[in-house]
């Protein structure tokens, strides 16, 4: 046995993780100036935009990994593949909530058919299938079947996003300004944002090398499991 | 045998297995004419049929091409058919072309026979319109049912069948359906088919993206 170390990688990225985090909040609360129209609510802004940011990174490297679980057929492309859209579901779940939250005072909607906006649903719909064709699939197809899934989704995002804003462009509704950040960002508005850029990304980074080793830990079970059972046969 | 015979072969046996039976059939399109139906009732019988035809013709057809897909494979796994499939002398995509044109085909003909009682029930008269419609509805099928053929190749083999199908296929043929409805509803309002070209390049931009990567898929769908 060999000893472990004090302090794994995994740990020093949970630490790094966790301050960047927190100065962020810092930066968020206490350093970036009130958006003068929009009031306190844009400061969800600042968690709103890193989660997507994280959610399109997660569902990309779904459709990689699943690029290369095809090609090579190593369980551990499998397991990123998998590890990613959980987590890039998640980051869609809190963009859909803090969106409305930030469009209800802002627009006067809490939901619009913007392109953006219908994008992002339609992505969150795709992932989520990805994951119940993930449980519901016979076990020995499981992988395969969600690797194409997922190649194939990551496809159409374009598309989607092509076609929603063609439908709504020849459909105008005007219920949407300008996107707040094109308006230029203040200095300090940019760097607190930055900063989150990074906390959320090292977060997914984080959650990502979790994931995938509780993964690992279960197809070691799995194994175990079944020399159990061999050994079991051969007693008797 | 060339590559297009073997096809053929495929969808042929298709459509003799779907000529005895009837099955996919009839059961899609009592499908669609239901859905005409309670649409009667869901909607305010004034409202002007222009407006409500694209959004009622795409639902129906749809669904209705949704339930074709599932029985198309259902039926393979009876009497471990597609294993013999399987075991055809060509290769995979042969397989997943002739399912897909065999699907492309049933679906067209309930389209085909649909659309003249949506003309009596809406009271439209469709047929200037139709070589328009008859291009929207060719290239929308035919992006709907080559990732659904691949999809229903997976779903048949997930405990929730008949559901999973639609939560797969739904969400990735959003382009199509919006851009089948969106060019419904142009040619209804009697526009030139020059107002909908970027409508016709989404769909057929969908239907090359999908039908080569579908191909190209399938035989990672069907491995044993």
């Amino acid at each position: 046995m060999k000893s472990t170390p004090r302090y794994t990688p995994v740990d020093l990225l949970g630490w790094a993780t966790f301050l960047t985090m927190t100065v962020g909040l810092y930066l968020i609360f206490m350093y970036a100036p009130t958006e003068q129209k929009m009031g306190i609510v844009q400061r969800i802004f600042y968690f709103h935009l890193p989660s997507a940011w994280t959610s399109f990174l997660a569902f990309f490297v779904v459709a990689v990994s699943s690029s290369l679980y095809l090609w090579r057929r190593e369980r551990k492309w499998d397991r990123i593949a998998y590890a990613s859209a959980e987590i890039g579901v998640v980051f869609c779940s809190l963009v859909l909530l803090t969106g409305p939250i930030w469009a209800r005072p802002v627009w006067n909607v809490w939901w619009t058919w913007d392109p953006r906006l219908t994008t992002t649903l339609i992505l969150w719909l795709m992932y989520v299938a990805y994951l119940m064709l993930r449980s519901s699939s016979e076990s020995s197809k499981t992988s395969r079947f969600t690797a194409v899934f997922g190649i194939l989704a990551f496809l159409d995002v374009p598309l989607v996003y092509m076609s929603t804003r063609w439908w709504r462009t020849i459909h105008p509704k005007p219920v949407i300004g300008g996107e707040p950040g094109s308006s230029g960002l203040a200095l300090e508005m940019a760097l607190t944002l930055m900063v989150c850029l990074l906390a959320f990304t090292l977060f997914y980074i984080y959650l990502m090398a979790q994931r995938i080793s509780l993964e690992k830990l279960k197809d070691e079970i799995e194994e175990i499991k079944q020399n159990v059972e061999t050994l079991k046969e051969r007693s008797n | 045998m060339g590559f297009f015979q073997k096809v053929w072969f495929i969808t042929w046996k298709d459509v003799k297995a779907e000529w005895r039976t009837r099955e996919i059939f009839s059961s899609t399109f009592i499908f669609t004419l239901l859905v005409i139906v309670i649409f009667n009732f869901a909607l305010d019988p004034g409202a002007d049929p222009q407006t409500t035809l694209p959004g009622a013709l795409w639902i129906a057809f749809t669904f209705a091409g949704v339930l074709g897909l599932n029985r198309s494979f259902i039926l393979e796994r009876e009497n471990e058919a597609f294993q013999g499939l399987l075991l055809c002398p060509v290769d995979r995509g042969v397989i997943y072309l002739g399912k897909m044109l065999g699907s492309l085909l049933f679906m067209s003909v309930v389209e085909l026979i649909a659309l003249p009682i949506f003309m009596v029930f809406f009271n439209l008269n469709l047929l200037s319109l139709l070589p328009g419609l008859g291009l929207v509805i060719l290239l929308s099928t035919l992006g709907f049912i080559s990732v659904g053929t691949l999809f229903s190749a997976m779903s048949i083999h997930t405990k929730t069948r008949e559901v999973m199908l639609p939560v797969l296929l739904f969400p990735v043929v959003v382009p199509v359906i919006i851009g089948a409805v969106k060019a419904t509803d142009r040619i209804l309002a009697q526009k030139p088919l020059s107002d909908i070209t970027s409508w016709l390049h989404l769909l057929i931009a969908f239907d090359i993206i999908f039908l080569v990567a579908s191909f190209l898929t399938f035989e990672f769908v069907v491995e044993e």
